[in-house]
């Protein structure tokens, strides 16, 4: 197995499963992956964010042994994915709720048809087959046709597939979206689980919500890490200042007075409320209970709140357009 | 005026739509059941649910483009049923594939619905203008629809739904696929329109995206969980949620659980969440357990509900009295 050296990038204590170093993929004057260096380690569920066309996908395509890099090094379960993409293929399973199903076939007949794609037979099918009806819950439905099954269903027996031959190293691309919230919690526990028994877990995803579920993150930009940590690190860190809700009788003139505000570096609505980004708390409290009183507007809640991972993302990714304006 | 925290109960010509006991019948499964709820004027109204609940139904119904089984649905004073010439008037619909053009660019789609909606070429140019930059897409209206990311497709969208000027604006699952920082865009152009009278449903299966409606109808399996204003919602979920930030989140779970008080508990990236029959009591109490089994934590800290936990909790009730 893999004995490369922790890199000291934050992953902690434990054995790497995935090593990238310097990761560049060029498409002809487009740099798509520009210079990406972290890892992971076993047993971790690790989050990848990023707007469209960050690099994201075309990081993970590679880490999938799908496309080659065009400088740089990624080591995926012990095997370089230039050097040696067919053992890494062996070593990953990759689910996408969309896609991977096939909906005319049975539940049975999914799990056969990627058992042979994965080259498992015989004794270690039935056997596998058998763990997957029991981790999804679909003991008894064998024969049911996928197109019958709920969303929850449906998503963990894709799971259930895209780890039929026991991959260290599972990539999960928007795993839950739009599946009703118990199944989701259910899927997550399952998730939770496989990690605890070692196995690396890689959620790409555009929802904070799952990105919340990870134990890292890793935020792309237009090719680059831009961040890099747990998400209670990342909340705290991204915001400048602090974040308060402001909830008022009358949004639309709060928000025109509170702009005006050089305290108030941002303003934002959120529903009922709106969220300002201060430098300091204790200094805008009184200039912007002034100005609100000037305005007319009646001020029914005024707080400091923690940074959602939402806020993080797009400070974060303002932040890093600021440093370096589009080329 | 759409902000009011307390709203008064409305007489009928304040609300933009009335729905009342609406049912629905596919082969085999009754995707709406019973729905009954209204939205006031300039209000942002989410349907909030999993894929299946009944939301893309239900909009298409208010849309007039398919016929509740019984039931009514009222848009500005006409009924969707008897009426839908009138309704379609009024609204603009954005289903989630919004019919655009592939091989046309972005100001040829544009011109597209403006002449089907029969807006003036003068009105034309000067609301797509200002669109196309309220969601900062002025530099690509040379660009092929079929070339734009999954964002800006979904903005374009709006900015075509938006060329003329509706009552209410139905928009069906619109930020599915976008990414944080295109939804915060999209969500400032529809603060935007409310802010002009306009009334806006939208359908989501992100519990997240509730948080920014005035308010919300959580829908499960065709009916209504509950709805109410997304602050108040999470009011009524019973007990407390602690969160035990730690960076070995995960040896802590089980310990956790088995402490006095502590319900259901969840892991979360590097937390467990925790519900608790009452967070000041039990944070000094965790806290200490947690330092006596000699357990690493960064913190023990009361946070608020999501819409999620409501809905989970709400779901397994009935499921548990069922």
């Amino acid at each position: 197995m893999n004995s490369t050296p922790l890199d000291r990038d934050g992953a902690g204590a434990g054995e790497v499963s995935v090593a990238v170093q310097d990761l560049v993929k060029r498409f002809g004057a487009f740099t798509a992956v520009d210079h990406v260096t972290f890892s992971t380690r076993k047993g971790e569920v690790f989050g990848f964010l990023g707007p469209n066309g960050s690099g994201k996908s075309t990081t993970i395509r590679i880490l999938c042994g799908l496309l080659r890099p065009t400088s740089g090094r990624a080591v995926v379960a012990g095997f370089d994915v230039a050097s040696d993409p067919e053992s890494v293929r062996r070593r990953i399973g990759y689910m996408s709720q969309k896609f991977s199903l096939y909906n005319d076939l049975t539940v049975l007949e999914n799990l056969r048809f990627y058992g042979g794609l994965y080259g498992v037979t015989g004794a270690r099918l039935s056997q596998r087959i058998n763990w997957a009806l029991r981790m999804a819950g679909l003991h008894g439905r064998e024969d049911s046709r996928t197109a019958t099954l709920s969303g929850g269903w449906k998503q963990r027996l894709a799971l259930g597939c895209a780890v039929l031959h026991r991959p260290p190293i599972v990539f999960l691309d928007e795993p839950t979206s739009g599946v009703d919230p118990l199944s989701r919690r259910q899927f997550w526990e399952l998730i939770q689980q496989m990690a605890e028994e070692g196995v690396t877990v890689f959620v790409s995803t555009h929802y904070m919500d799952e990105a919340e579920y990870c134990n890292r993150l890793a935020l792309l930009m237009r090719g680059r890490l831009i961040a890099l940590g747990a998400p209670s690190e990342l909340k705290l860190g991204a915001v400048q200042g602090d974040l308060m809700l402001l909830e008022t009788d009358s949004l639309q003139r709060a928000i025109e007075a509170v702009r005006k505000l050089p305290q108030v570096r941002d303003a934002a609505v959120f529903g009922n409320a709106l969220h300002l980004v201060v430098a300091g708390a204790a200094d805008a409290n009184q200039p912007i209970r002034a100005a609100l009183a000037a305005a007319r507007a009646h001020v029914l809640r005024l707080e400091v709140i923690r940074p959602s991972l939402e806020d993080a993302f797009v400070a974060l990714t303002a932040s890093a357009a600021a440093a370096e304006p589009i080329r | 005026m759409p902000y009011g925290r307390a709203r008064r109960p409305m007489p009928d010509s304040e609300h933009a739509i009335i729905v009342s006991a609406l049912v629905k019948d596919f082969p085999g499964v009754r995707a709406v059941d019973g729905l009954t709820f209204s939205v006031a004027r300039g209000e942002i109204f989410g349907l909030v649910g999993p894929d299946g609940a009944g939301k893309t139904t239900t909009m298409r119904v208010l849309a007039g483009v398919m016929s509740p089984d019984s039931g009514s649905a009222l848009i500005g004073g006409c009924d969707v049923v008897r009426d839908p010439e009138a309704v379609k008037r009024r609204i603009s619909y954005m289903p989630q594939r919004f019919g655009l053009y592939e091989d046309l660019t972005v100001r040829e789609n544009i011109r597209f619905y403006a002449d089907l909606f029969g807006v003036r070429r003068r009105e034309r140019d000067l609301r797509a203008a200002r669109l196309l930059a309220a969601c900062g897409m002025s530099q690509f209206q040379d660009r092929l629809a079929g070339k734009l990311s999954g964002g800006m497709k979904q903005k374009l969208g709006l900015v075509c739904a938006l060329i003329h000027t509706p009552q209410v604006l139905l928009l069906d699952e619109p930020t599915n696929g976008v990414d944080p920082v295109s939804r915060r865009e999209f969500w400032a152009m529809l603060y935007d329109l409310v802010g002009q009278g306009v009334t806006i449903v939208n359908s989501t299966a992100y519990l997240d995206e509730a948080e920014r409606c005035h308010r919300v109808a959580l829908m499960h399996r065709g009916r209504l969980l509950f709805c109410d204003q997304p602050g108040r919602l999470k009011q009524r979920l019973p007990g407390d949620v602690i969160a035990v930030v730690s960076p070995a989140a995960s040896q802590l779970r089980d310990s956790l659980g088995r402490l006095p008080g502590v319900g259901s508990v969840l892991l979360i990236g590097d937390a467990v969440h925790l519900f608790v029959d009452d967070a000041s009591r039990r944070i000094p109490e965790i806290s200490r357990a947690l330092e006596s089994m000699r357990l690493p934590f960064d913190e023990v800290v009361q946070i608020t509900p999501t819409i999620e936990d409501l809905f989970v909790n709400a779901v397994s009730e009935r499921e548990r009295a069922a």
